[in-house]
């Protein structure tokens, strides 16, 4: 780990203005995936901007009849939260899937949303790694990818996006709320959040420099039934091979999004579409232009026998 | 003392300390944290500095250059030692690539240099700022391609690790019913929660090492000879260890390191290895190939029995034999095991809880699964008409003690067998297809000489002192316990230190052999205190009975303590009567799984361990070391894989999220019965180890539970769920 210096924020505004007049500034809310990857030296900050004691931690109800989540909300909290768990329970179930509860006590909502892929050779700084050090090569390619991407990715990085919440969202039709360092503000639907790698995948979502995610909004509740199902080789504490977050209509139509196989939630309006013609049709749109390595290859089917477990429920 | 024939009558034949569920008599100092781990001994020396260890980056080549400028000039180094700037370390017989020096690599994440710090942090900020350039070789990182050049592997105690009886070949071609199989087990690692940990500290040419290490006297040796020095200037304690499950044998890159830190930095250092090192610069359990060939008659009676095994070490490093315990399960005149070893360039494979035997259930057990549904035999019916009179692998040795066929029937009853459907996939719950299997469980009970000393205060209370560990197993209490049956006075009178090089040698800790062993040597050391006690009041050694920290004989009677202060000394060896015997310990085991119809996701419902080892010392603490070992079982049949990266040569899943172990919500339900035996070859305590037994075939339990669930034979481990899938049936 490099030295590095420290401050607490006061406002949202100035955290933005602290980091962004920086160079090498970063923010950091729970730290649980920022300090991990800084004792790698993966990343190497110079200077943090402490920003979970924000006036940033409550979730309101909006006035559309949806949530405005807090960029520092707890995934214990957010997962726990009354309306979160009546009306949005694809998204409660999706933060429980993950990590440990020590962990989601810690995680922020804006940091979830922003973990680094678990790509091992991203993680050993001794190996060759587009993502880490640009141009160095994708140690992953021909290498250990059972883990890895099948679709999205490229031949610069077959990396995926690990993580558990933000398929929910996807499935939610969220958006990211955010303060820029001159005081603007955007809105940035989940599904614009997270860049495919192509030629730079060192950037991986759509903020710029100093950009602090402000919170979450959730529309107004989706209604039907809710689903997460998250496919590991061990029972809990481990990163999806595959995860399918689901929400399915009375009469069959839906959303679905795919986790664990992509830069991104892997949703797609086709995929919706095909929801009432069954889990093939579904794959067949999501996945029609995979990537497949030998190894990583059963997550294709994968997706489809775990959507066939979720509509076969929904249908018995 | 030496134990010379079958045991007799013995002071501890009604015993009402020993065999009796006592918990840990350290136990209260682990929940305290006041037991004193080595990393966390801040009070032994003074002075501790913070040594960080740098890894090589390549597998095998040469360091062309070393820039340790920035380094040296970072806030807070006092040292930095190279391997450029150091001959290489001496050897040893227990590690064959050297731990430190030269410019040579013989595998990835090999210690190339420590850095000395004031701060933990500051010897790890200025580590990653040293830049090294190497010529990279060639190498050989996959087993199957090298495996056609084997050697057959040399054995513990012969040139070469075969055995062969009648002929083998000529039998099973003749037999009527043949399964012939192959099947693959991965590289994998010890994983402990304590990493290698030591604090080193040189007084003149004197050096002590506070450490974590599961064989003092082993280890103490191997470092004179790793640093070149005379054993007697060595000191080692290790009183507390968490974890080593093999892993920890040996002297290894800390203890190396820590002592020339030390040296270069004229103070004491001390040093964790970082836990991404722990995986490629420590040992590992190898990867395997076996092929098993099994010839019966239509009734299922074996006749042909072949086991053979292949895997890969650097060079001068052991085979891992999957065929161990095949010369001892079942009988059939003509066999062949072998064990073959090919040169490797990984990381150095070395032992890991139940070498061999571990992975060796997880071929031949399924094989008897396969073969059983052959010949439409219930499993355990084929194993009972296979219970062999002697050994098969080598006919001049009878069995010690042997219940294995009670351990099947009494577990077959306990787990509900007769529900088992044998008809495959054909119980469904729900979503989940259910299925139930079982293995026989076979490990060695070597045992080994062992010495104690044991003193008596004036105030009636016992010391043990012996160079003994307990790795977590429970030494401290089970030693207490046979001090206190032995010398006739309460479990909270004695008390018992260990791990210091200072006391007397014993077996140490691994191979499951220290449990025996060790109580043994203190058993020794206690007759000869008994004798030095009833000298002093002047009774018969023979006829006094020492309870309730009383001394009497015939109509003397006398208080313990009177007799104190004193110390005796004793060791317990063993006579060549014990060559003529196999000494094992057995077990039944079961297990019933739930496979998700849909992701093929493996779930275990529940386990059951019959195990037959003897005089189980501490019922309590042996249940905790079986079911620890079902857990790492299951492990290794599920989701545990150290993946080789063929083109860089190293283990690409260094950590502990990428190498997956088994989580509480994967082990829902264990059940450890031990049946009352007592085997009187092995010591005066008959007692044996169990502390491997319990990774001897629950994994083949659970394989041959997904075959009776799926009807789907996955034979290369782990049984992950993309092996599974595409063979399910089709849900869309
Ligand atoms: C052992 C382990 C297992 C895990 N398992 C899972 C799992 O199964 N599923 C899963 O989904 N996750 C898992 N995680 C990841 C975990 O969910 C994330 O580490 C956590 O959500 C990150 O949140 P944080 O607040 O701690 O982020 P931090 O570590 O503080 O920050 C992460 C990144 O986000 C940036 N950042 C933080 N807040 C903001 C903001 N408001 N605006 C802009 N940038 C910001 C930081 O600069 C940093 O780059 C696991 C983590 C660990 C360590
Ligand atoms: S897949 Fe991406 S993260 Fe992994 S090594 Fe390649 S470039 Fe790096």
């Amino acid at each position: 780990m490099r030295s590095f210096t420290y401050e607490r924020a006061a406002t949202p505004q100035q955290a933005a203005r602290a980091v962004g007049g920086k160079p090498g500034a970063k923010f950091i809310a729970g730290g649980t995936n920022l300090l991990d990857l800084m004792k790698l030296e993966i990343e190497t900050p110079t200077h943090l901007v402490d920003v979970q004691d924000l006036p940033l931690g409550s979730i309101e109800e909006t006035g559309e009849g949806g949530l405005r989540i807090g960029a520092f909300v707890s995934n214990t909290a957010l997962s726990a939260h009354p309306r979160i768990r009546r009306d949005y329970a694809v998204l409660t179930r999706a933060i429980q899937a993950g990590a440990s509860g020590q962990l989601r006590n810690k995680a922020t909502t804006g940091g979830n949303l922003l973990q680094r892929t678990r790509c091992p050779y991203f993680y050993d700084t001794n190996m060759p790694c587009n993502k880490r050090s640009p141009g160095s090569g994708c140690a992953a390619i021909g290498g250990f990818s059972r883990q890895l991407g099948v679709v999205g990715v490229s031949d610069k990085c077959i990396a995926t996006y690990p993580g558990d919440m933000a398929n929910a969202l996807a499935v939610l039709d969220a958006v990211v709320e955010t303060v820029q360092p001159d005081g603007a503000t955007r809105s940035i639907p989940i599904g614009a959040f997270h860049r495919l790698w192509g030629d730079t995948p060192e950037r991986e979502t759509a903020l710029e420099k100093g950009e602090l995610i402000t919170g979450v909004v959730l529309p107004a509740p989706p209604g039907g039934r809710h689903f997460y199902s998250k496919v590991r080789d061990r029972a809990s504490y481990a990163f999806a091979l595959v995860s399918v977050a689901a929400v399915i209509q009375p009469d069959g139509s839906g959303r679905v999004a795919f986790g664990g196989v992509a830069p991104r939630p892997w949703r797609s309006k086709q995929a919706d579409d095909a929801l009432p013609l069954g889990a093939k049709a579904v794959i067949q749109q999501a996945f029609a232009d995979a990537s497949p390595r030998d190894d990583n290859r059963f997550k294709i089917a994968l997706a489809e026998r775990t959507l066939a477990g979720i509509l076969a429920e929904v249908g018995s | 003392m030496k134990f010379d024939a079958p045991a007799g009558k013995t002071i501890v034949d009604d015993p009402t300390v020993i065999g009796k569920s006592t918990r840990r008599i350290d136990g209260p100092r682990k929940t305290t944290g006041t037991a004193p781990y080595a990393y966390e001994r801040h009070d032994v020396v003074s002075g501790q500095a913070y040594g960080y260890i740098v890894g090589s980056a390549i597998a095998r080549g040469r360091i062309t250059a070393m820039n340790l400028d920035a380094a040296r000039k970072a806030p807070g180094v006092i040292a930095v030692i190279a391997a450029t700037e150091t001959e290489p370390v001496g050897t040893s017989p227990f590690n064959t690539a050297p731990l430190f020096g030269g410019r040579d690599i013989a595998h990835y994440h090999q210690a190339i240099a420590c850095v000395v710090a004031e701060t933990f942090e500051q010897a790890r900020a200025a580590a990653a700022l040293i830049r090294t350039t190497y010529d990279r070789d060639a190498g050989d990182y996959d087993l199957a391609k090298v495996k056609d050049g084997a050697k057959i592997a040399p054995g513990w105690s012969v040139p070469e690790d075969i055995q062969r009886n009648g002929n083998f070949a000529e039998a099973y071609a003749a037999a009527p019913v043949q399964l012939d199989q192959t099947y693959t087990t991965p590289d994998e690692a010890h994983a402990m929660m304590e990493p290698f940990a030591t604090i080193a500290a040189w007084e003149g040419d004197k050096l002590t090492l506070w450490t974590s290490n599961q064989m003092i006297n082993w280890s103490k040796r191997a470092l004179a000879s790793i640093l070149k020095m005379p054993a007697e200037n060595i000191r080692l304690d290790s009183p507390f260890i968490g974890g080593g499950f093999g892993g920890k044998l040996f002297i290894r890159a800390d203890a190396v390191l820590a002592a020339l830190g030390a040296k270069a930095a004229g103070r004491p250092v001390k040093i964790a290895m970082q836990r991404p090192l722990m995986f490629n610069n420590a040992t590992h359990r190898p990867a395997t190939i076996q092929r098993v060939r099994i010839g019966t008659d239509a009734d299922g009676r074996i006749l042909a029995m072949g086991h053979e095994c292949w895997s890969g070490n650097l060079p001068g490093g052991s085979a891992e034999n999957g065929a161990a315990q095949t010369r001892a399960l079942y009988s059939g005149p003509d066999n062949l095991t072998v064990s073959y070893i090919s040169r490797l360039d990984l990381p150095e494979g070395n032992a890991m809880r139940a070498p061999g035997e571990a992975v060796g259930h997880l071929a031949l057990e399924v094989a008897m699964d396969e073969l059983a549904e052959k010949l439409g035999l219930d499993p355990i019916e084929f194993r009972l008409r296979n219970e062999p009179e002697r050994m098969p692998g080598d006919p001049s040795k009878r069995f010690s003690g042997r219940h294995l066929v009670e351990c099947l029937r009494e577990g077959a009853d306990r787990f509900g067998w007769s529900a088992r459907q044998s008809r495959p996939a054909s119980v469904r719950d729900g979503r989940w297809l259910v299925g139930m299997g079982v293995a026989a469980g076979y490990r060695g009970a070597p045992i080994t000489k062992s010495a104690a000393r044991v003193s008596l205060d004036n105030a009636g209370r016992v010391r043990v002192e012996t160079d003994m560990t307990d790795i977590g197993t429970g030494s401290y209490t089970i030693i207490a316990q046979t001090a206190a049956e032995c010398i006739g006075v309460p479990l909270d009178q004695v008390r018992v230190d260990l791990g210091d090089s200072r006391s007397p040698v014993s077996s140490g800790s691994g191979g499951q052999w220290g449990a025996a062993s060790s109580t043994a040597g203190v058993y020794a050391a206690c007759v000869e205190l008994r004798r030095m006690v009833a000298e002093k009041f002047g009774m018969n050694a023979d006829t006094a009975r020492f309870e309730g920290g009383r001394v009497v004989d015939g109509k003397t009677r006398r208080r313990l303590a009177e007799a104190g202060p004193l110390s005796a000394e004793g060791q317990m060896d063993y006579g060549d009567f014990q060559n003529d015997y196999d000494m094992g310990t057995y077990a039944g085991h079961f297990a019933e799984v739930g496979v998700d119809a849909y992701t093929g996701e493996v779930r275990i419902r529940r386990m059951l361990a019959v195990c037959d080892a003897g005089r189980i010392l501490n019922p309590l603490s042996a249940r905790s070391q079986v079911i620890g070992a079902m857990v790492m079982s299951a492990g290794s049949a599920l989701m545990e894989d150290l993946v080789v990266d063929k083109r860089f040569g190293f283990f690409v899943n260094h950590d502990l999220a990428g190498y997956e172990v088994p989580v509480h919500a994967d082990i829902p339900h264990q059940e450890v019965v031990f049946l009352d035996t007592l085997d009187d070859v092995i010591s005066p305590l008959k007692a044996k180890g169990v502390g491997e037994l319990g990774i001897c075939g629950p994994g083949a339990a659970i394989a041959n539970a997904v075959y009776n669930a799926t009807g789907v034979r996955v034979r290369d481990y782990p049984i992950t769920l993309d092996k599974l899938i595409d063979k399910l049936p089709d849900v869309a």
